[in-house]
């Protein structure tokens, strides 16, 4: 008996945590009425087809025009991407710069990148964002990415990583006459795959995520992303919602993140533990 | 510090300038400019402003609705840290103790992390909603009036259990590593000693997993100031009334819906003081850990 306990309680766990998801997965297989009445069913219903296809193709009939899902979707993912693989790219040539080079204006440069540990885009969105209007930015995929790129963390990651590489590999390098460039590309990139793919699981994840910065730069309907799309649907929380394409929404609003997450879970662990050291 | 470096001056430069251009831009500017504006007053048409000083932030400190929003905000990050804390620990001394099973339910429990919170909101919104919700309707049909749109307090809860339910996987996942890190000798020693396990994991396991707990304690309250933006703007919008309006949040509707920029910058400036003195504590704390 003692043995089955922590199983039970581990198996609730899993229930409490996957009964929303089960709920938004059953209410997007029935009609909105049979969701409208307030009869939640526990059930598959016969309506999976039209209710994903009414969000794919056009977000829904409701009151509020809402975007179709396939273009918030891609908008959502070039988002990601973007802000990703932008973050990547800048932090590992600047993490090099600091870790292989003394310049004038080192120590300077590497304490600026650090202190924006300290200001997350949440407490200066008001200022950001009038940046982002007096450099004509608004409405724009650069003004919903190129702000978010900038990232202490994943440098502050590579700087570490980089420190650890034995001198002998620059010296051998520098021996065989390699000049800085090709040392990055040939021995440096290779080795850092590991944290590469790390870093981008938690950083797609960071991107897709984003709420508050692409609620404010972006009002134009055909740059809307999934997550802020799928918000604006539920407006007031009216029950004359039409829930059960609201639920599709969200299914597909959630599914790419967690599919990254499940799957590349090794990466995904790695990246989580070490970026928060 | 490396020995073997390569030469030049130009090209690391020229390397780092990306992301030096990107911070000063979109970090350094905005926040000179959140301190510059929070002295400065507005007129109400915008035309001109002027210098005053200190007196955006005696009158934000002064105002019942910022004083209102830092009560909910403790209230809200205490409430998400202690529930997704909590059950976070409860579900991993359980997934250590059955050492077979710890990966598969690892697995099962990491998955919340990758939702959205705004998407947390409306799954959570499916079960709670007064007329179409699973729960809501069940409590309005046993004869507890359930309608978080109509009572604060109900709306707090929702937008807490919404909030807590995404960073439990978090969590999860930090104290199950720093339970399989803890020797099994040091227990079964205590366990020879006759230490029952409720004796051990308090006097054991706890102790030796506080870095762990108070890392996470930072984490969660940084997670619950700002993360959370989207789970309140989705499910409740502040309301009803200001009930769940956060300092985030009344950052937001100060700046962006009544465009009091004076007012907005001095609240966005006591914010950054808050997440320095946060990052500073948890700085403090990870050079301690250096040391154990």
């Amino acid at each position: 008996m003692r043995r089955t306990w922590p199983h039970l309680w581990l198996l609730l766990g899993v229930l409490v945590f996957a009964t929303p998801i089960y709920i938004t997965l059953i209410g997007s297989t029935h009609d909105a009425s049979t969701i409208g009445r307030g009869d939640v069913p526990l059930l598959p219903g016969p309506h999976t087809v039209e209710n994903y296809t009414a969000a794919w193709v056009s977000g829904g009939s409701g009151r509020f025009t809402v975007t179709p899902a396939s273009r918030m979707l891609l908008n959502s993912t070039i988002m990601a991407l973007c802000i990703a693989v932008g973050k990547i790219v800048i932090s590992l040539l600047s993490a090099y710069a600091v870790v292989f080079f003394r310049f004038p204006g080192r120590m300077i440069a590497f304490w600026t990148i650090f202190m924006t540990l300290m200001l997350p885009v949440e407490v200066r969105i008001i200022p950001t964002y009038q940046v982002i209007v007096s450099l004509d930015l608004f409405n724009s995929m650069a003004g919903l990415t190129i702000p978010l790129i900038a990232s202490a963390t994943a440098t502050l990651l590579f700087r570490q990583f980089f420190l650890t590489i034995p001198e002998e590999y620059v010296e051998a390098a520098k021996m065989d006459g390699a000049g800085p460039m090709r040392f990055f590309r040939d021995i440096l990139l290779p080795l850092s795959v590991t944290n590469i793919a790390a870093l981008f699981v938690i950083l797609f994840i960071y991107g897709w995520n984003q709420y508050l910065w692409p609620l404010l730069v972006v009002n134009d309907r055909s740059l809307e992303t999934i997550v802020v799309g799928l918000a604006k649907m539920i407006g007031t929380g009216d029950a004359q919602n039409e829930w059960n394409v609201i639920m599709a929404m969200a299914v597909l609003a959630l599914l790419p993140p967690v599919a990254v997450v499940i799957f590349m879970q090794r990466w995904f662990l790695k990246g989580l533990t070490e970026t928060e050291k | 510090m490396r020995k073997t470096i390569f030469k030049g001056t130009a090209l690391p430069l020229l390397l780092i300038a990306p992301q030096l251009l990107i911070t000063c831009i979109f970090f350094l500017w905005p926040a000179g400019a959140a301190i510059w504006q929070s002295l400065l007053q507005e007129d109400p048409w915008g035309m001109s402003s002027q210098f005053v000083g200190l007196r955006n932030f005696t009158e934000v400190l002064a105002e019942p609705e910022w004083r209102g929003a830092a009560y909910n905000t403790l209230i809200f990050s205490t409430s998400v840290a202690v529930l997704a804390m909590g059950t976070a620990l409860f579900l991993a001394v359980q997934a250590d103790k059955s050492i077979r099973g710890a990966n598969l339910y690892r697995t099962l429990l990491i998955w919340p992390y990758a939702v959205a919170p705004a998407v947390a909101a409306v799954l959570w919104l499916f079960l709670f909603h007064p007329s179409i919700g699973l729960v809501g309707r069940a409590l309005n049909q046993a004869g507890i009036a359930w309608d978080y749109k109509l009572n604060g307090n109900q709306a707090m809860l929702l937008v807490i259990i919404a909030a807590a339910w995404k960073q439990v996987s978090y969590n999860f996942i930090f104290f199950l590593a720093g339970l399989q890190s803890i020797p099994r000798s040091v227990l079964e020693a205590a366990a020879i000693d006759g230490a029952r396990p409720v004796r051990r994991f308090w006097t054991i396991i706890l102790p030796l997993l506080s870095p762990t707990a108070f890392f996470l304690l930072v984490v969660n309250l940084v997670y619950a100031f700002f993360d959370t933006f989207g789970v309140i703007h989705a499910l409740t919008g502040g309301g009803p009334g200001k009930a769940t309006e956060t300092l985030i949040y009344k950052v937001y509707v100060e700046g962006v819906q009544n465009v009091n920029l004076g007012s907005s910058s001095a609240q966005s400036v006591i914010l950054m003081v808050l997440v320095i003195a946060l990052t500073a504590v948890q700085f403090r704390f990870i050079e301690r850990k250096v040391h154990y």
